[in-house]
């Protein structure tokens, strides 16, 4: 067994281990310092993800890729997490038990890193199911706050449906193509016709990463777990599962040769769909994190973009991983302000920020600025080579439908940059210390230095696609 | 020495933003000193610009890697268009800059803001680079959008709103053209130098129609032509005077500029089948300004509305310049008039909007029926205003004029009748100046002499300095046209013509 090429997960799976042995034994006082043992596991995860830069191969019985979106994906899963970690001890400060969340995140970041990995269907749904259920957990972590356990609640009730679907989708993939293992079903599929068993299993397993994806039809727990979960977990929740789960959608669509199945067409409209409903539902959110929740949905649309012209341009490929980073820095970017800031989440609550907290409301604009696609941030970048690789794969179209939706997203973006920079302050604004502000620092910092290196990035996934075929 | 014109107010503008220790006194100094030097570095480069027969087409280029896997870099030089529009951009940022305003306790922010919004600016009329220049083309949005909305008065916020999502739809509109106009190309490059060669799309065939249609709506939507002008009446009406003067005099000549420069150059051919429509659009915004104009009673918003007339006559310039008809000359005396009418607007609007600012400050109100008879009050002020006014409705021996004659003098000869009733336009705009400027200052006083002092020293100053050079323009013209007509747009081969 070539143990060595998941050396990253094992490091994430054995810190996640040793963090949970520690924190059943340490008193309430020591339980943050899951938080210093969550970082040096991912440090080290990410460490040995980088030592495999350059490779590009199936492994493990063709089940798992090491190529360029792997590596890259997987990386920014670990960074994501450890962004989360920081947020963490602050606000669980409170809660007797909180080490284990450490180990909680550990697992749903691992079960991201699978599905980013997968090459094979059950793999994927292996993935998936990890992620879904210690997700649960984390939107629930709030066990005795309503809001929190009805997040959990519909997480868990559309997650059990989404998941059902997708391994019924398995079932019939397999049973039509003879194969989970992605390189057989790339060979199969090249070979053979399409036929409608095969459309509807296709569908199925579309619908169970839809839902990983936080994309119509199984988005609608979203806006909840955004507003109810504790912020953490949100920032967790809105980005890490999407990253894995985007990139194994991408490469799930790439095993389908153009005009077989029309599959691509399908996700087309899944993104029009799902960028539409998103933006449609933030316009008049009151509440700061709802409003994100909703807007992290139309993002899920954006990214369904690259999913539809995997194999139709050389561009998909970066555009996808490249506009990950960018949602993933923005995202997680405002998360950590809401966090710093206590949580507050009406929007009159942010009544002139930029007076009372110049650096935080900075660092909310200039996010949610990011998430708009304004230069020079990530954000910026990600979606230009994303409109650059939609327009090239002949979806001029689809294009055009998210230029339109990002006009419309501005409007909800700026209905709270307003108040933060026009209105009169209302009262002192409390803070949660040191670790969340050090995170809006770093958040802030990435947006714009993420931009500066994008070039680093392109370079290595303009030149690879998408095992096992690319 | 580009690179520097465009950094230095920027990183001007991000010490101020930063620096909470700064008062109103060193901010204003700090943000005229950082202003000021950035038009000195764009003054050395005009004082090494070859306008000679032998000239290349860009000049002073810089060029420093960004994205090289998608052939996106920093690229900045001139051609004289680009040279003499930055110039007169840099100089009305140093007269806003200096301009007394209302800083609503936040002096530091605010000159931060205006010199963020100069450094913009500058860099997207010196960009060479498409990538570049869309950024620069957003950013100026996002400027704008906080000085509005911090520093105007009445609906700002919303005023403010609008304007940054009208124009936002128009950036992206043609950031999708721009995407599809550079993937047409062989090699994947932003480089403008090289996509003006190439002339990646031809004919009129779906595809080249589409992405002229893009580039042309956000640069409609800029300059703002009829009928995507609705923004514009609104955010001038709310902005602060020298924000206005900023938006008028170098964020509308982007739309304008941006159309020479990328679909003029870059799709001659297509941009030459579509040239009559185009004319016939910018015909319509002659006019409806002119009369929309006239029926105003806000001294702000009838100015805002001869800005649509007055970029109406460019984009006429510019549509008969690019058509392939017609003698060649003609073509290139109404492309000359066309950016000669950019510099003129810019600084004969931008002191009557700096000037319509003076009268917010005093009397809290552009109502032109609250004031009368301030001739005698304000000396100063009626001279200038009636200067800039006669300049702007287009009187000999004023800038204004010599732009107007030229475009005027192409036009007729491509399309004879579109600038026959274009002609209307200039009667209209010569009666609304002249009524406006009677009801203010003529007749009797409506405001007592004590609350309507006449021009502070730093108002006759800047005031001064952009009149001269629109009495100077219109003198003796030469000096600006050779600048203007040497460079890419001016090449043989130029505007339609093989």
């Amino acid at each position: 067994m070539p143990i060595g090429d998941i050396l990253p997960e094992i490091a994430v799976v054995l810190s996640a281990v040793a963090i949970l042995l520690f924190a059943s034994f340490a008193p309430q006082r020591l339980q943050w310092i899951g938080a210093p043992l969550a970082l040096v596991g991912l440090a080290a995860a990410a460490a040995l993800c980088v030592a495999q830069f350059g490779e590009t191969r199936l492994t493990f019985s063709q089940s798992w890729a090491l190529d360029a979106a792997s590596q890259w994906g997987r990386l920014l899963i670990l960074g994501a997490t450890a962004f989360t970690t920081l947020l963490a001890p602050g606000w669980f400060a409170e809660d007797r038990r909180h080490g284990e969340y450490y180990a909680m995140l550990l697992f749903s970041a691992l079960g991201a890193m699978a599905m980013a990995g997968a090459a094979d269907l059950l793999q994927l749904v292996m993935g998936a199911l990890l992620s879904s259920a210690s997700g649960y957990v984390l939107a629930a972590y709030h066990r005795d706050w309503a809001l929190s356990v009805e997040a959990g609640m519909k997480f868990f009730l559309i997650g059990a449906l989404a998941n059902t679907a997708m391994v019924v989708g398995v079932v019939l993939t397999f049973g039509m193509l003879g194969s989970t293992g992605f390189a057989g079903m790339g060979g199969a599929l090249a070979g053979g016709q399409g036929s409608p068993v095969l459309l509807v299993g296709a569908v199925l397993v579309i619908l169970g990463l839809a839902y990983k994806l936080g994309a119509a039809p199984m988005h609608a727990w979203m806006p909840d777990v955004a507003e109810g979960a504790p912020v953490p977990s949100t920032a967790f929740l809105t980005v890490v599962p999407k990253v894995g789960a985007a990139i194994a959608f991408a490469r799930f669509v790439s095993l389908f040769p153009e005009g077989s199945v029309a599959i691509r067409p399908l996700v087309a409209a899944l993104a029009l769909i799902t960028m539409t409903l998103g933006n449609l539902a933030a316009l008049w959110q009151e509440d700061l994190r709802r409003m994100l929740g909703w807007s992290s949905v139309s993002q899920s649309g954006y990214a369904l973009m690259a999913v539809a012209v995997v194999g139709l341009s050389p561009h998909a490929v970066p555009a996808l991983i490249l506009f990950l980073f960018g949602y993933a820095a923005s995202n997680l970017t405002a998360f950590a302000a809401v966090a710093h800031l206590r949580g507050r989440t009406a929007r009159a609550d942010y009544d002139g920020l930029a007076t009372t907290r110049p650096w935080v409301a900075g660092t909310i604009i200039l996010a949610l600025l990011s998430l708009v696609g304004i230069p020079p941030s990530i954000g910026f970048v990600g979606k230009l080579e994303l409109f650059l690789a939609t327009v090239d794969g002949g979806y001029s179209w689809l294009a055009a439908a998210a230029v339109i939706n990002t006009v419309a997203s501005l409007f909800y973006y700026l209905r709270f940059i307003a108040p933060m920079m026009f209105a009169p302050p209302t009262r002192p604004v409390a803070t949660l210390g040191l670790p969340t502000g050090v995170a809006v620092a770093i958040g802030s910092g990435a947006i714009l230095i993420l931009a500066m290196l994008a070039e680093g990035l392109l370079t290595p996934l303009m030149r690879s696609g998408f095992l096992p075929l690319g | 020495m580009l690179t520097l014109a465009i950094l230095l107010p920027l990183i001007a503008s991000l010490a101020l933003a930063l620096g909470p220790g700064f008062g109103e006194r060193v901010a204003r100094v700090i943000a005229l000193v950082a202003s000021a030097l950035s038009l000195l570095a764009l003054v050395v480069v005009w004082l090494g610009f070859d306008t000679g027969a032998g000239a290349p087409a860009f000049q002073a280029v810089a060029e420093f890697a960004w994205i090289p896997a998608l052939g996106v870099a920093w690229r900045v030089g001139v051609d004289g268009m680009a040279l003499a529009v930055a110039l007169m951009s840099a100089l009305l940022f140093v007269g806003s800059i200096a301009w007394p305003a209302d800083y609503k306790g936040k002096a530091r922010q605010y000159y931060a803001w205006f010199l963020f919004l100069q450094g913009v600016s500058l860099g997207l009329f010196l960009a060479l680079d498409l990538l570049l220049f869309y950024v620069f083309f957003d950013l100026s949005l996002v400027g704008m959008y906080f000085l509005i909305g911090r520093w105007g008065h009445g609906d700002a916020e919303y005023a403010a709103l609008k304007f940054f999502i009208y124009t936002l739809a128009g950036s992206l509109a043609m950031l999708l053209a721009i995407l599809a106009l550079v993937l047409a190309n062989d090699t994947l490059t932003f480089d403008m130098r090289a996509l003006i060669a190439a002339q990646p799309l031809r004919g009129t065939d779906l595809k080249a129609s589409l992405v002229l249609f893009g580039l042309l709506l956000g640069f409609a939507i800029k300059t703002p032509l009829v009928p995507f002008h609705t923004w514009l009446p609104l955010a001038h009406v709310e902005a602060p005077g020298p924000a206005s003067a900023i938006l008028a005099g170098v964020l509308l000549k982007m739309g304008t500029y941006g159309i020479v420069r990328i679909p003029f150059s870059m799709m001659r051919e297509t941009f030459a089948a579509y040239a009559l429509p185009l004319a016939i659009l910018a015909l319509v915004s002659i006019l409806w300004g002119a009369i929309v104009a006239l029926g105003q009673t806000s001294l702000k918003r009838r100015i805002a509305y001869t800005s649509v007339n007055h970029m109406g006559y460019t984009v006429l310039g510019i549509a008969a310049a690019g058509a392939a008809l017609g003698a060649e000359s003609a073509r290139t005396l109404a492309l000359t008039g066309a950016v000669t009418e950019m510099v003129a607007h810019g600084l004969i609007t931008g002191s009557l909007f700096l000037m319509a600012g003076s009268f917010w400050q005093r009397a809290q109100t552009y109502e032109m029926s609250a004031f009368g008879g301030l001739a005698r009050t304000a000396p100063k002020l009626t001279a200038a205003f009636f200067l800039a006014a006669f300049a702007s409705l287009g009187l000999p021996a004023l800038a204004g004029f010599v732009a107007e004659f030229q475009i005027f003098a192409g036009t007729f000869a491509v399309y004879p009748w579109l600038a026959a009733v274009a002609l209307i336009g200039i009667v209209v705009t010569a009666a609304l100046f002249l009524s406006m400027a009677q009801k203010l200052f003529m007749g009797r006083a409506a405001v007592p002499t004590r609350d309507f002092p006449d021009f502070s020293r730093t108002e006759a100053a800047v005031v001064a300095g952009l009149l001269v050079l629109v009495v100077l323009i219109g003198i003796y013209p030469s000096w600006l046209l050779t600048l203007i007509e040497t460079g890419s747009a001016f090449l043989p081969g130029a505007g339609g013509v093989r």
